[in-house]
């Protein structure tokens, strides 16, 4: 599939969004993934949400590790400039770009081998310094390139396809990410666009650290009876506690509620979040409860989903380092360069 | 017979690792060089916080010779657990000073020296009674005393101090107070001056005293680095904390008082250089300080830089190896790792500055070069450049120098209908243009990666696209020889056949050896190489001479056979000459293996004719 060409023509009434761009111009060049692939419908509520948020798409940078999932930047935004970059690395690669830049979105994709695995590290530590991005792991709890290792994620007790138990504990990334400060935290999954997308543009507006399990089951290799992470295992277990629309500015999505389930979650950029409760008990703003709320329903087979937790006061990487407004890479000589006369002060007072 | 020597004699200081003697030491080495005599000081120090042995020796040299000379003239001995190895190390005819308190049997000294003893701890004890500043102004009193055994100056020692202590007048007096206690001591109980004097010269001119590291970090800052990502490592932790340093008085905006610099201690290395490539690729200025287990540990992540063709920026500041090897001793030993850094086929544009102010120039350039040629590059120092302290020209910089950002496409061009194509060599130089992320609504749009690409950046594993690209990272290294600094090459007084390279920190030493063997009748050619790749000159130097000397401080010569693999040179023209115990070269080093290999060299037959056998 490599080697199709998408056809650039599109229907001369699609529908255009503020600024004019069709939901065609937020594609990407054609998906060489496995036909019904959970990761192409996560490319397709990236390409929707962005759509809707009207976001130019060269305001957006996309960066990738290596895997399955880390392919996929080519299949969506194909006018942004995307950086595939090496194995477990797109957090560091991801921060640097961030902190040159603070002006475009910083867009992270990665996969469960890529970021439970050989880059736990650094997706804990672009995590705990509170890079403004939105980073997105694509989970299906196993190596689909090389043909269907068990990944970090895979549950303990889950079959693979040849039928070996795991015996080995799984890493929660969502429980990492909430322990390590994010201050957006979801989960989700790729077989529910209606619960994803909205999740997708509420963490682009998030400024801060905004991260989403999104569960994608690999059809070729872990979509049997006896995994945790197929499409029917998945279905089964789901544990909604909210639904989740999004409002930034505009008329806000109408939508018919019981009374006492919406609550309107206002973030600290004025950008307001309409969630619709599923879970009357479930706080989003109460850090300790969801971890332990998490933890109860893990424990009893269930996968939560929805937007689990969000702070009402973040602060990002480049409020910590308290660096100018203007990006870093537009600095000149003039801005940076403190010049000879400095210099030779310097002189004089190492003699 | 004691030493006789005004202005040119090398003197050590033995002490505890944490007893506070850096300072004094230092202290005793600024007055030198305030007398208008240049000094070489040097740490000797352990992988250790507190308790282990340290040493500082300070080389005076009013001829102005700053490598390492070697030998001990005046051992200033303050630490009994190496007694014996510091009472052995000093020349015959040197001097011992040492702490009297407690005596000590006559075994325990040597008939060929001078011996002066002091009662230091008896002395501090009687004056002070809290432990800690007993221990810190004995320091002071030892100095207070070397400046009445060498006939210096006080009044230069009383200004440091005052420098020093500005604003803080409790702490001067009690530091000025310490100081006389010393000398006056001296004056009423030992024979003084001794045969080693200090006598005020003009020596100095406007050279500065600063550390290599700290002159590289200021570097990055007139270099325009934005973005700075590392790892703590010995001994590289110096160069961010100065950039740190130095960023905090000249980088913060003085209306808003935000900073215009981004500085992140990483989790680790493989964190430093994959920030440092993330804001290179998004056209931030950036770069990361590292030592050698740093290098091994970046290798995947450079190869991507150079195969993806991202500047970045990186120094090196080179210590013993391999593995954890002496992390607090000097080398120049990661010369091949970083030259060919990473799997597959590459090679990176090293830079070597042999002192601070070429520390300073090179980290500058570092950047230019990185962006212009869109690829890694190491600026090699060493821990004998960037821990010490060394006397430097002043740095200099052109207020009318621009950054040479390199070929950047930017939206204006893309409009103008200019041909993009991220990996398309348009002017020959092997160089392609590249675009920042966010330049364009429509065009000039592309994809990074470390996947093989053709020349507009599109994924292919077709073998002759690759082999094109290959081709023209080769042309773009070549590029690079006519960019880099070119080497240096000083000739002998008399025509020879003979030639020596180096590089680096060897610089000082061998500027004295050349001296040595001139005045042992042997004549050399020098060229001194400033980076890799090698400039055509290199070859022509090894032309043109029958046997060329490769004076480097590793075991393995790894930059001769950098010269050998590249510049197709049979190696038996090239002798290699290495010190690698992880003390800086000395002149006396080189001098004597070089002259041991000439005099091999000069053997002329018995008889013309005769067969020996």
């Amino acid at each position: 599939m490599t080697y199709v060409v998408k056809p650039k023509f599109h229907h001369p009434e699609l529908p255009k969004n503020e600024l004019g761009y069709t939901h065609r111009d937020y594609e990407g060049s054609v998906s060489t993934l496995c036909a019904g692939c959970g990761h192409d419908s996560i490319s397709a509520s990236i390409i929707e949400a962005c759509f809707e948020l009207s976001i130019a798409p060269h305001r957006v940078a996309k960066l990738s590790g290596i895997g399955c999932s880390s392919k996929t930047p080519t299949y969506f935004l194909g006018n942004s400039h995307g950086f595939n970059s090496v194995h477990g690395r797109m957090p560091s690669v991801l921060t640097g770009a961030n902190l040159a830049n603070r002006d475009l979105i910083y867009l992270g994709v990665s996969g469960d081998g890529d970021s439970a695995s050989i880059g736990f590290g650094q997706f804990a530590h672009a995590i705990r310094r509170g890079v403004n991005m939105v980073y997105i792991v694509e989970n299906n709890g196993v190596y689909g390139l090389t043909k269907g290792q068990f990944s970090a994620t895979a549950d303990r007790g889950s079959k693979s396809k040849r039928g070996v138990v795991n015996n080995d504990n799984s890493i929660d990334l969502i429980g990492i990410a909430l322990q390590l400060g994010a201050s957006f935290v979801a989960r989700s999954f790729s077989g529910d666009k209606t619960q994803l997308t909205p999740l997708i543009k509420a963490a682009i507006e998030h400024e801060g650290a905004a991260f989403i399990d999104v569960i994608s089951p690999c059809v070729a290799f872990n979509n049997h009876a006896g995994s945790t992470k197929s499409f029917d295992y998945v279905r089964e277990h789901n544990e909604a506690v909210n639904r989740l629309d999004f409002i930034t500015g505009r008329a806000p999505i109408k939508v018919d509620y019981a009374p006492g389930s919406v609550e309107t979650v206002e973030q600290h950029d004025g950008t307001t979040v309409t969630l619709r409760k599923l879970d009357s008990d479930y706080d989003v703003h109460d850090r300790l409860a969801a971890m332990s709320f998490l933890q109860q329903h893990a424990a009893k087979g269930q996968i939560v989903t929805g937007l689990l937790y969000v702070a009402a006061e973040a602060e990002d990487l480049h409020g910590h380092l308290n660096t100018v407004a203007a990006p870093l890479n537009g600095l000149d000589e003039k801005e940076l360069c403190p010049g000879s006369a400095a210099l030779d002060k310097i002189n004089a007072a190492l003699r | 017979m004691p030493i006789q020597s005004v202005n040119d004699f090398v003197v050590r200081f033995a002490n505890v690792n944490g007893s506070g003697s850096a300072s004094a030491n230092e202290l005793f080495a600024r007055a030198v060089l305030r007398m208008g005599i240049p000094v070489a000081p040097r740490n000797i120090f352990p992988s250790n916080i507190q308790g282990l042995p340290t040493w500082y020796e300070v080389r005076i040299s009013e001829a102005g010779h700053l490598g390492a000379r070697g030998g001990t003239d005046l051992m200033v001995a303050m630490n009994p657990q190496t007694w014996d190895q510091d009472v052995a190390g000093i020349e015959p005819g040197g001097y011992l000073f040492y702490d009297s308190t407690k005596p000590l049997p006559k075994s325990k000294f040597r008939n060929d020296i001078t011996v002066i003893g002091m009662p230091l701890t008896a002395i501090s004890n009687r004056e002070y009674t809290d432990p800690r500043q007993r221990q810190l102004f004995k320091n002071i009193i030892y100095v207070g005393a070397l400046a009445a055994l060498l006939d210096m100056d006080i009044g230069e020692m009383e200004k440091l101090i005052a420098e020093q202590f500005r604003g803080k007048e409790k702490l001067f007096d009690a530091n000025k107070h310490a100081l006389h206690l010393g000398r006056d001591w001296v004056m009423m109980n030992l024979d003084h001056p001794l045969g080693l004097r200090l006598k005020r010269a003009n020596a100095v001119g406007d050279r500065i005293f600063i550390e290599g590291n700290s002159a590289a970090a200021l570097g990055a800052v007139y270099g325009g680095a934005t973005v700075c990502a590392w790892y703590p490592i010995t001994p590289s932790s110096s160069l961010a904390d100065a950039f740190t340093g130095h960023c905090k008085r000249l980088r913060v905006d003085p209306t808003t008082k935000r900073n215009k610099f981004a500085i992140i201690q990483a989790e680790d290395e493989l964190a430093s250089i994959g920030i440092v490539i993330g804001a290179a690729w998004n056209g931030a200025r950036a770069f990361t300080a590292t030592s050698g287990p740093g290098i091994s540990l970046m290798q995947e992540f450079v190869g991507l830089a150079y195969f993806a063709e991202i500047p970045a920026v990186i120094f090196d500041v080179q210590r013993a190896g391999p593995s954890t090897g002496m992390p607090t001793r000097t080398q120049q030993t990661d010369i091949i790792s970083a030259a060919y850094a990473s799997h597959g086929d590459t090679k990176h544009v090293l830079l070597f500055p042999e002192d601070p102010a070429e520390a300073f120039e090179f980290a500058a350039a570092a950047f230019d070069l990185a962006d212009r040629l869109q690829t890694p590059i190491f600026v090699m120092l060493d821990l004998d450049i960037g821990m010490n302290h060394r006397l430097s020209r002043p740095l200099t910089w052109d207020d009318s120098r621009k950054f040479d950002r390199g070929k950047i496409m930017t939206a204006a061009m893309l409009n103008a209908g200019e041909e993009f194509g991220r990996y398309l060599d348009v002017d020959g130089d092997g160089i392609p243009y590249r675009t920042l992320p966010g330049t364009h609504p429509t065009q000039g749009s592309f994809f990074t990666r470390g996947t093989s690409r053709d020349r507009y950046a599109r994924y292919t594993e077709e073998g002759a696209a690759y082999a094109d690209n290959m081709q023209r990272l080769l042309r773009k290294f070549e590029t690079a020889k006519d960019l880099v600094p070119r080497p240096l090459q000083a000739n002998a007084t008399k025509a020879t056949k003979y030639g020596v390279i180096y590089f680096g920190s060897t610089s000082p030493a061998m500027d004295e050896a050349i001296e040595l063997l001139e005045a042992a009748g042997h004549a050399l050619d020098r060229l001194r190489v400033r980076a890799f790749p090698f400039h055509s000159s290199v070859t022509s130097f090894i032309g043109e001479h029958d046997f060329v000397f490769v004076v480097e401080q590793n075991r393995d010569s790894q930059l001769r056979s950098l010269i050998v693999n590249e510049c197709s040179i049979d190696p038996v023209r090239l002798v290699p000459i290495l010190h690698y115990d992880g003390t800086p070269v000395t002149a006396r080093f080189i001098s004597r293996a070089i002259a041991d290999h000439l005099d091999a060299l000069k053997v002329t037959p018995l008889r013309k004719g005769k067969v020996v056998s």
